[in-house]
């Protein structure tokens, strides 16, 4: 079940025709949810300059527009890690799922012994242990490779992703009811035919939401990678604000800005889900 | 019976501490059709799990068409291509159309050409009354349209023995005919049957010899006149008062 918050429906009139494709309504979000979080980030904003009278040199919100460029394409850098390290997560992680449910005892112990490393371990400590395990340089044969942080970031976000999607893997295909299995035995398919012809198409559905869910997490998360020393949205933040000679007044409206921004691409990802899951919930 | 199609001797099954199976011997000759009866948690649907090599089983024999069951090496593809098998619960795979539940096994398991299974398959759905909801999936169809296109599903690998466990026990009472009809067509063009099953009527109409199982054991076994005329054993006896 998603957790998202409920808002009041606005009159019929004024809601936004849904538009045929973008059936997630991102026409609503920007009306209604935008104009909350502005006034939160005004407010914020207020309350920062009431409690620090020093004068700032250019209005909040010129300050915010002029700095837009700069954090935008630190967000960018985010998304790309997420898209990056969620790719990752599921390719490796679809193959530790699938270790999971596996006959062999062995390969099954593996996979659920490095699910439940990866999975109780804490992002930010994974994300350090990469950063400082693999090297800056790679050689292969005659090819220099450079791993720059955000690379590295990249790995360090995926691995806990990986364990994730494993998880998420496993559930999906014990979800489906036994007698699949057994029906598929008797008319004598092989455990990898039922695996891929009968189990998995329909475990797919029901994975789905679930790992959209995890996708809007990691992407929170990989302001994780400003820590260290990625030039993510948050470390410009930073930079913003000691631009603007460190105006204890600009810290909270800088603040809501970034948070707005991840609030305007994952809550989207967050309401597909909910639909998602709601569709699903029907249809079995 | 040196001929017979079907051949348990002496199975035994357990579940951990729990014996369920204790020691069945039982023959179905060719063309034959048997039916197995007796009260819930006896061992019926374990039993014929036992024979397509479903469950495990620890001793004893099964042989069908001179192959052992119980064996290390066992060909479990070539066991199953003998052997249909129809559930309870119908178990359609629910993301394919019924001709597709249909097409799946001979295609994906014995590789034959698809042009040639397609007509098979859409023979099969006529067979069982189908031919119009050949493109409906599993969600769309009822239950017994459900249970008549599994059997389909089980025909389409031409097998030499079909097994039914209590496939009418989850029917609505006006769909449990459709399916008995189509089962009993099958038995009426040889097909050898081993069903179990709580329609004593179609018990006695249908079948060659009646088994009644109780705690794991055959208590007692006849042709139907024979069975429900003049039955044996006390348990029998008791057993057939309830249902009938």
């Amino acid at each position: 079940m998603s957790d998202l918050p409920v808002f009041p429906k606005l009159p019929a009139a004024l809601r936004p025709r849904a538009r045929a494709g973008l059936s997630f309504a991102l026409p609503r979000l920007t009306i209604w949810h935008g104009f909350g979080l502005t006034a939160l980030l005004l407010i914020c904003a207020s309350v920062a300059q009431a409690a620090n009278p020093a004068p700032l040199q250019k209005s909040i919100f010129a300050t915010l527009v002029q700095w837009t460029p700069l954090l935008l394409r630190g967000f960018l850098l985010n998304i790309e890690i997420s898209f990056l390290s969620m790719a990752m997560g599921t390719i490796l992680g679809i193959a530790l799922g699938l270790g999971l449910v596996a006959q062999t005892k062995p390969l099954r112990q593996t996979s659920w012994a490095l699910t439940q490393f990866f999975r109780n371990a804490p992002w930010l400590a994974l994300l350090f242990f990469m950063i400082y395990l693999l090297p800056y340089h790679m050689r292969i044969g005659g090819l220099h490779i450079s791993l720059p942080d955000w690379l590295k970031a990249v790995v360090g976000l995926g691995l806990p992703v990986m364990a994730n999607v494993a998880e998420i893997v496993r559930g999906g295909v014990r979800s489906i009811h036994p007698g699949q299995w057994e029906a598929s035995e008797s008319l004598g398919f092989t455990r990898n035919q039922q695996l891929f012809s009968i189990i998995l198409p329909q475990a797919f559905k029901r994975m789905l939401p679930p790992w959209m869910n995890l996708y809007a997490i990691l992407t929170t998360n990989t302001t994780l990678a400003s820590i260290v020393g990625v030039n993510d949205v948050v470390t410009r933040a930073g930079q913003v604000l000691a631009a603007a000679g460190n105006n204890p007044g600009l810290l909270a409206p800088v603040y809501a800005y970034v948070l707005l921004l991840f609030f305007i691409y994952t809550y989207p990802v967050a309401i597909a889900t909910r639909r998602l899951e709601r569709r699903t919930k029907v249809r079995i | 019976m040196a001929d017979a199609l079907l051949t348990i001797e002496n199975l035994h099954k357990r579940f951990g501490d729990v014996e369920v199976i204790k020691g069945v011997s039982l023959q179905v000759p060719k063309g034959d059709v048997a039916c197995i009866i007796g009260p819930s948690g006896s061992g019926k649907s374990t039993l014929i799990r036992c024979v397509n090599a479903l469950v495990p089983f620890e001793q004893g024999s099964v042989k069908v068409l001179g192959i052992e069951v119980n064996d290390p090496k066992l060909d479990k593809l070539k066991l199953r291509r003998h052997v249909g098998m129809v559930f309870q619960q119908y178990n359609l795979f629910p993301h394919r159309t019924a001709l597709q539940n249909v097409m799946m096994a001979p295609m994906q398991v014995l590789k034959r050409p698809r042009a040639e299974v397609e007509a098979e398959a859409h023979a099969l759905l006529k067979k069982v009354r189908l031919e119009n909801k050949a493109h409906a999936y599993p969600g769309e169809l009822s239950g017994g349209q459900q249970q008549r296109v599994a059997i389909a599903r089980s025909l389409a690998m031409r097998p030499d023995l079909m097994l039914f466990d209590e496939v009418t026990a989850a029917l609505d009472p006006e769909t449990v005919g459709e399916v008995l009809i189509t089962i009993r067509q099958l038995a009426e063009e040889g097909m050898t049957c081993v069903l179990v099953t709580h329609e004593m009527n179609f018990a006695r109409e249908v079948a060659n010899e009646v088994y009644f199982t109780d705690r794991g054991v055959i208590v007692e076994h006849a042709p139907p006149a024979q069975f429900f005329g003049n039955p044996q054993d006390e348990r029998t006896k008791t057993f057939l008062s309830q249902v009938l």
